[in-house]
């Protein structure tokens, strides 16, 4: 009884989102601690309020890069250019809206430059360009990925800036703001673009044959060529969407702050992205990868950026910790120190 | 393994010949810029970067990559600066503590590498985190360094002829690639490195220390991190935590242009030299025209980039397969990076 007990718990803890599930779940704990009213939801104006739903409402952007990201590393990409395209994005939001009070019979009216639905279109396809730049240097030239997007990375940034002409531009349209901070049924707006991408990808990828083809691109890609994938138009695909997304979190980054930023909008995101991915347990390697995890990890990242503010830890300590984050969720992926720890247990196993 | 010449040198070559081409440019359209100091000013301007893309270049020869240069560089200056300002040692105490430093967190960073199977990318993103994170907890605010002898070293102008100089940085600077090129090109170790970075598995079955060569690699890296730190606080006479920010991208670039393959095994510690230099000419060709904001900056790398990229599938022998080779290489590291782990965990979303 008690051995299959074990078993049970050796074979939960070898499910891929064991861990962000349980890593998740000992932050939130860390947060309660600290903070009773942590977990306090509350109902104010009709809109729910609360630390919970302010760590997902923050998180929005880094889920909805990471979900791009889960793709293309499945595809044994990477995307490191995300942080310069959210920049792109907001930049061209940016600068077609614009926008001005006018006061118009003795009522303030904001006018944007461009209507802000055709703004927000330019933004995101802007955003999908530069993702099928990557696409077509990554599936096209047959570059390295890292290279490829290395390139949009230190380009984009100059474009951004180009495109804002070097400075912050400030939005005065006030439409525009409902895009990151407006409410709908109670619950911030972002969310329903996440969830709406999110389900968006969950069918796409279960439902559909997609999800197996980017995986077996990324398991072996001469295999699947064999095997009659169009593996080019998969990772042109791929790298497109992912663009997409982080431009859709650009307008999210941009409406948030209210107003466009060449030089810091993103800043390091990718990086965050590609670290929500890894937590999540998608192995950089390619083939197996898991959305849920990424919004596990995304949110993993907010809770804990959360915590350290939270519990008075001076926020210079935010980074130390991530890397402490980092390494450990590294170890524990890892199949050498797996060996060593469950060394007796596994060798039952192949007995 | 083959040595076709072509392939290797043409990159090099290409380099060496733009930079020419870039300074002529200059030249012409730019009165004063052909000048000797003007060519002395890029290394002056330069000297830690040269020193950090040396360590890079290794590492990328090895074909894995570092992430963490930029902030090792950051925290240096900020323990060099937070130690002879606040605390009074002596320089020279300070250089050999923080040399060490970063050389022990390259030797921890490539541990983790070599012995966990970690992926570099994320091992040094780790790395990159740890360093930036450990500048501010030293002091969020900039540390100015006053203190005599060291702005004695950092403002010595070492006259070559005439009235043309250079600084002890790009004595360094120097040193450190002379010392490089033979590490690279005539001891044991530089070819284990290209050995490990041509086929890492044939590397192994070759008897060669794998594991040894490729923690040193890291280590050398963290070193010359540290070491362009060093060089970067003689330049900048301060510590700050948002200093070099961004300079792995740099480094990457350099040695990249000057022909070094991404995927490992092929390249020059003399082709990053002009990489350096080619990222300094363009800063100094858009600081002489005035009229080009300083973003062009980074949209000409980005080009240069992109153009050095396309350059080197062109010139690989299999360029006409379509992208086999990448996959090739990124299927090879996926084997040594996860043994065992595809099998079991294989699933759309768990």
């Amino acid at each position: 009884m008690r051995h299959t007990l074990l078993d049970k718990l050796a074979q939960w803890g070898r499910h891929p989102l064991c861990w962000p599930v349980l890593t998740l779940v000992a932050l939130l704990l860390l947060n309660w601690a600290f903070n009773p009213q942590f977990l306090h939801l509350e109902i104010r104006n009709g809109r729910l309020y609360g630390s919970l739903v302010d760590i997902l409402n923050r998180a929005a952007p880094l889920m909805l890069v990471a979900l791009g990201m889960t793709l293309v590393i499945a595809t044994r990409g990477i995307d490191i250019s995300v942080g310069a395209t959210v920049a792109i994005s907001g930049a061209v939001a940016a600068m077609l809206i614009g926008g001005t009070l006018v006061i118009q019979d003795g009522q303030p009216v904001y006018v944007a430059k461009v209507p802000m639905l055709l703004a927000l279109l330019a933004a995101v396809g802007a955003a999908t360009l530069c993702g099928l730049w990557n696409g077509l240097l990554v599936a096209g030239v047959g570059m390295q990925p890292i290279i490829a997007t290395l390139i949009l990375m230190v380009a984009g940034r100059g474009i951004a800036q180009l495109l804002s002409n070097g400075q912050i531009i400030t939005i005065y349209y006030q439409p525009f703001f409902f895009v990151g901070n407006g409410y709908l049924l109670g619950l911030p707006f972002p969310l329903y673009i996440v969830a709406a991408v999110f389900g968006l990808l969950l069918w796409l990828t279960r439902r559909t044959a997609l999800g197996l083809f980017i995986q077996a691109v990324g398991l072996n890609p001469v295999a699947s060529r064999f095997a009659g994938l169009n593996a080019r138009a998969i990772l042109l695909c791929v790298y497109a969407f992912c663009g997409l997304l982080a431009g859709i979190a650009g307008l999210i980054v941009c409406s948030n702050v209210k107003s466009a930023d060449g030089n810091n909008a993103g800043l390091l995101l990718e990086l965050d992205a590609i670290l929500a991915v890894t937590l999540g347990g998608t192995s950089l390697a390619g083939g197996r990868f898991s959305l849920v995890g990424s919004l596990l990890g995304a949110l993993i990242i907010q809770s804990l950026t959360y915590a350290i503010y939270s519990t008075g830890v001076p926020p210079e300590v935010n980074l130390v910790i991530k890397a402490a984050v980092v390494f450990a969720v590294c170890l524990l992926q890892s199949e050498t120190l797996r060996r060593w720890v469950f060394q007796p247990r596994l060798k039952g196993e192949e007995a | 393994m083959k040595l076709k010449l072509t392939p290797r040198t043409v990159p090099l070559l290409v380099t060496v010949l733009l930079f020419v081409l870039m300074f002529a440019v200059g030249s012409w359209r730019y009165e004063g810029f052909f000048a000797p100091q003007v060519f002395l000013n890029l290394f002056i301007d330069n000297a830690f970067l040269l020193v950090v893309g040396v360590g890079m270049t290794f590492v990328i020869l090895s074909g894995g990559i570092d992430l963490s240069v930029g902030s090792v560089i950051a925290l240096t200056t900020m323990v060099t600066a937070s130690l002879v300002e606040h605390h009074q040692w002596s320089i020279w105490a300070v250089i050999l503590l923080v040399l060490l430093m970063g050389s022990a967190l390259g030797l921890l960073m490539g541990v983790l590498i070599q012995v966990f199977r970690l992926q570099p990318f994320i091992v040094t993103l780790g790395g990159m985190f740890l360093a930036r994170g450990l500048c501010y907890l030293i002091s969020i605010d900039a540390i100015t360094i006053t203190e005599a002898s060291y702005s004695v070293i950092s403002q010595h102008h070492i006259v070559l002829w005439a009235d043309n100089f250079i600084s002890w940085n790009v004595v360094i600077a120097l040193v450190v690639v002379a010392l490089a090129i033979y590490l690279a090109h005539y001891s044991a170790f530089g070819r284990n490195v290209y050995a490990i970075g041509g086929n890492e598995r044939s590397a192994v079955l070759m008897g060669l220390p794998v594991a040894r060569t490729k923690i040193l690699v890291y280590t050398l890296s963290g070193f010359c991190s540290a070491l362009a730190g060093v060089v970067f606080s003689f330049y900048m006479l301060s510590g700050y935590g948002l200093h070099a920010q961004g300079m792995e991208l740099d480094a990457i670039a350099a040695v990249v242009i000057g022909g070094t393959l991404l995927s490992g095994g092929v390249g020059y510690v003399f082709g990053t030299v002009f990489g350096v230099l080619i990222l300094g000419l363009i800063q100094t060709l858009i600081m002489f025209d005035g009229t080009l904001s300083s973003w062009w900056t980074k949209i000409a790398i980005g080009l240069l980039l992109c153009g050095f990229c396309l350059l080197q599938r062109l010139l690989e022998p299999r360029a006409g397969q379509g992208a086999s080779r990448w996959r090739g290489l990124r299927r090879k590291r996926a084997k040594q990076a996860a043994p065992s782990g595809n099998g079991r965990f294989v699933g759309v979303d768990g």
